[in-house]
């Protein structure tokens, strides 16, 4: 029999508010622990939590983003449970009624659309972080524990995708084009190795054909993108061996393992999946008006999906808009300007993709830094076409221009790599080649082309390599043919 | 504080006695006005907190042995307010563990006694604060009030005591017994005392989300201006079976003085009433096992260490928590439980809704509804500790309130024929603070009660 695999991802992403979700705590990474704390994040008795509103807002534009609805009202709920890092032994969350429901988000995989539905998009608060001494940092068999709060109260918003990914390479490539949804509205550092991005896996699979779901086994501590695809090529694999040795799946939750490459059962504790779930009194319902809506909505910027389908659309091919796209906004206005400055969509994508972006890495500066101007990097593009520098004088010229020496032509014209167009000039100079090598012109008659690359050569030596080489091979030809 | 001297050996109204805060505070507003500088109605007046109000620097418990020895780092807006008013903080008052109770009985740190007769309780949850009142170790304390911890414990000691509308007074830095019906509220001598004490802590407070925004009413303003052609509903469903004959018959008494006084009285019935205290037992509970979750040995207050995390906070808990907090945490996690939640906490909400409708109903015939405080006069320590069923039914003529989060206020009325204070409750609608001021200030001076408490005999 054969199976088909079935994917539901659910995303956590760290806010990057000024202040944490329910108190006036700094938002940050590292420092002294326990230094970012109030009585609110502590769970100091009698404290209580009042709501962000910048953080509503940045769910608001995630979820939008994502062609989601927006509720109208929305409500917390409390999510029991005891955990050491966990202050209230309580998480402020949603439960029936999300801030953010039904939209998708389309991925491109092997050069085809998938629409992957959104479930929801809910708001909640991050946990302390446990350290675990001594054996390992596993929890067994520690010596003790540090517990640290300053994530403790931290916004964090949960997007659940519907069970519509099919494959590990789905699953990865869904993955990064949230995380780059997120990075571009700017709501979050959406750092893997910060942990300001989180990624749990719910996969299952089923007989190809049947649309029941079967029994799903989530998966955690995925760090990476790559983890995130391996984890669950493995657990899909996994399964399909299960079953087919007449095993039956589990619903559990499994341990990635990256360094063996295997996922492993966690020990789940007893009852630990009933939270108790009420409405948190000490919060009032949110109410999203449509105005506030529709303001989030005005401020959205351009997302990746949508600038790469303009790219393409504007002549760029798929995989240079593809990199254009993910590259600093600074260097992606420049695309724009040049555009509108004439320039040819592919050339300026490629100049930006290439030697631009190489030249930034090398000198190690930030791209909003960069001395170069649309209307510049379509007067070398221009340049190029026109013949009037070589596409390796051209290179030398961009790293002038990218050096604050002035524009493409002063340029030019001061590093001396203007090719040597004038036709008075040139064909002095081929006639005297010719004269010098009246063999060639035999074999040339005798059918022999490679002559002419070899005319070229010699009339660009006499030059001292400034002639135009195509403008010298049409006067050989010319010349031999006549 | 020479009064708390002579009586807390026999009352243990309080758990700590703030003597050099206090002092430090006399002698500050003693300062203040020397320098011209009134802080208004509670400049220098000495008042008491109970102790599930969270105060900077002084130890605060909730009278449970899992918070011994814990000393908040900030105080609740509440003590804020007073400070700043000039207020001097005497101490923490008694009161039963988490406020769940009604006789102070469940205090891990002893009883409190009803000053009126030593061998009774002051009622509960806040015992010490209605004690300390009557004893005048304070002129007036604050308590808060979840299903009556505050009006029936005034009623038992015979001064006013009152909860406010809900959201009207920050909850911040309150330890949070019930979040939805929690409310503190002034215990005084007089109900123009109570009037001032209130207007003294509430208002809008932007660190609690369920604070109100709106225009407060303005109580004070009200006292004098008598009850001639307001409408008063008697509840029908608070009276009967369970209803001393003393307190029914000071309550008849005193609708037919009013009705003499100008006012229309009326009988209505709030059938929900007789489910109220069902719906509570569920509702207030279910909310009191996640606020005290956090009460795990974990970051403050008592640990009893174990082998693992979860040992540890099982055996916190279970040594931390005394019986009646076990039993409310018990019952509030099963009825959240997956399975049970729709028939238990779904169908208490369901009640709640319905009581708030019956009150809306009631409400357009009538400006207020008025019943006993209490079903009962102070009762013997120990009566109803072995029953908690009995003991619930303390407050049964007080958890509508809380459910509809309505003001209502206890107002002393007379005395049974033991010599026990009766109290007579005034309820009014939604921000109604004032017209139900404006009745109790009748009420006050119908009844010409006077605060006489036995302690002070021996004690003088």
């Amino acid at each position: 029999m054969s199976w088909e695999p079935v994917i539901g991802i659910e995303v956590h992403v760290e806010l990057m508010t000024d202040s944490k979700m329910f108190c006036g705590c700094a938002v940050d990474f590292g420092g002294e622990p326990n230094t970012r704390v109030c009585p609110t994040c502590l769970g100091l008795p009698g404290a209580l939590p009042v709501t962000n509103r910048v953080a509503i807002e940045s769910i608001m534009a995630i979820g939008l983003a994502l062609d989601c609805e927006v509720s109208d009202r929305s409500v917390f709920h409390r999510k029991n449970y005891f955990y050491a890092d966990l202050p209230k032994n309580f998480q402020i969350s949603q439960f029936d009624v999300p801030v953010c429901h039904d939209g998708h988000l389309d991925i491109e995989v092997d050069g085809e659309t998938r629409r992957i539905g959104i479930e929801r998009a809910h708001m909640e608060e991050d946990t302390g972080k446990s350290t675990h001494l001594g054996a390992g940092g596993r929890i067994h068999a520690a010596e003790g524990t540090l517990l640290d709060f300053n994530r403790s109260g931290v916004p964090l918003v949960e997007v659940v995708s519907r069970p519509d990914l099919r494959s590990a390479t789905e699953s990865r490539v869904y993955a990064q084009e949230l995380r780059s949804i997120v990075a571009e509205l700017g709501v979050s550092d959406a750092r893997l190795e910060e942990g300001s991005i989180r990624f749990d896996a719910n996969v299952s699979i089923r007989p190809d054909g049947d649309h029941a779901l079967g029994t799903k086994v989530e998966i955690k501590n995925m760090n990476s993108f790559r983890s995130l695809e391996r984890a669950i090529a493995f657990e899909i694999e996994r399964q399909i061996g299960v079953v087919d040795s007449g095993g039956e799946v589990i619903q559990e939750t499994r341990h990635w393992d990256e360094e063996t490459g295997v996922t492993h059962s966690m020990r789940v504790k007893e009852g630990s999946s009933d939270y108790r779930y009420f409405t948190e009194p000490d919060l009032v319902p949110m109410v999203m008006t449509t105005e506030w809506v529709a303001a989030i909505e005005q401020r959205l910027p351009e997302l990746p999906g949508h600038r790469r389908a303009r790219y393409a659309a504007q002549g760029v091919a798929e995989g240079t808009a593809g990199v254009l796209s993910a590259l600093d906004a600074d260097l992606r206005r420049l695309y724009d300007e040049a555009v509108l400055s004439g320039a040819s969509p592919q050339s300026a994508a490629n100049w930006i993709t290439g030697e631009v972006v190489a030249w930034v890495r090398k000198a190690g500066i930030e791209a909003r830094e960069v001395a170069l101007d649309g209307p510049s990097l379509a007067e070398l593009i221009e340049m190029v076409d026109e013949g009037s520098v070589s596409s390796s004088a051209a290179k030398e010229v961009l790293d002038g221009v990218l050096s604050g020496e002035g524009r493409p032509r002063e340029v030019a014209d001061q590093r001396d790599l203007l090719q040597m167009r004038d036709a008075g000039t040139l064909e002095k100079a081929v006639a005297e080649v010719l004269a010098a090598h009246p063999r060639a012109i035999e074999e040339f008659g005798a059918g022999e082309e490679k002559v002419v690359g070899f005319l070229v050569g010699q009339v660009m030596k006499a030059t001292d390599g400034k002639a135009d080489p195509r403008l010298v091979n049409q006067l050989i030809r010319e010349r031999m043919s006549g | 504080m020479d009064i708390a001297s002579r009586t807390e050996a026999q009352l243990h109204a309080f758990l700590t006695i703030d003597g050099q805060g206090a002092r430090e505070a006399a002698r500050q507003a003693d300062a203040d006005l020397a320098d011209g500088i009134d802080r208004g109605p509670l400049h220098g007046i000495p008042v008491a907190l109970k102790d599930n109000m969270c105060t900077r620097g002084v130890e605060t418990t909730a009278a449970s042995q899992i918070l011994a020895g814990y000393i908040p780092p900030y105080d609740a807006t509440v003590v804020t307010r007073l400070r700043s008013g000039g207020a001097v903080i005497v101490g923490k008052t008694n009161l039963d563990e988490f406020a769940m109770g009604s006789s102070t009985e469940n205090s891990a740190y002893g009883t409190t006694y009803n000053p009126w007769d030593l061998s009774r309780v002051p009622g509960g949850s806040s015992g010490g604060s209605a004690a300390s009142v009557a004893a005048g170790s304070s002129l007036l304390a604050f308590g808060s009030d979840t299903g009556g911890s505050i009006r029936q414990p005034a009623s038992l000691c015979g001064v006013v005591g009152m909860k406010p509308t809900y959201g009207t007074v920050s909850r911040y830095g309150l330890i949070a017994f019930a979040s939805s019906l929690d409310q503190i509220g002034p215990f005084a001598r007089t109900v123009g005392d109570s009037a001032l004490a209130l207007a003294s802590i509430w208002g809008y407070d932007p660190l609690d989300s369920t604070s109100y925004q709106g225009e407060y009413p303005n109580p004070d303003a009200s006292l004098d201006r008598g009850v001639d052609g307001l409408r008063i509903g008697v509840v029908t469903e608070l009276s009967g079976d369970g209803f001393e004959p003393a307190v029914e018959a000071a309550t008849t008494d005193m609708v037919a003085r009013l009705e003499k006084a100008g006012v229309k009285v009326s009988e209505v019935s709030l059938p929900t009433f007789d489910i109220a205290l069902s719906a509570y037992y569920l509702i207030a509970p279910a909310e009191a096992s996640s606020n005290l979750a956090r009460f795990d040995g974990i970051r403050y207050g008592l640990r009893v260490d174990g082998a693992t995390t979860e040992e540890l906070m099982a055996r916190t808990r279970a040594e931390g928590f005394g019986p009646e907090v076990t039993r409310r945490v018990l019952l509030g996690t099963y009825s959240l439980s997956a399975g049970y939640y729709d028939a238990f906490y779904g169908q208490a909400q369901r009640v709640r809704a319905a009581i708030q409708e019956d009150f809306a109903r009631a409400y357009e015939q009538v400006d207020v509804l008025v019943s006993p405080t209490s079903p009962t006069v102070a009762f013997e320590a120990g009566a109803r500790t072995a029953d908690p069923l009995a003991m619930y039914l303390s407050d049964i003529c007080n958890i509508p309130a809380n459910m509809a989060g309505h003001p209502a206020i206890s107002v002393p009325v007379g005395l049974d024929e033991a010599g026990l204070p009766i109290g007579f409750q005034v309820m009014a609608p939604a921000l109604g603070e004032e017209v139900m001021y404006q009745v109790a200030a009748e009420v006050e001076r119908l009844a010409g009660f006077e605060i006489s408490p036995r302690v002070l005999e021996g004690a003088a």
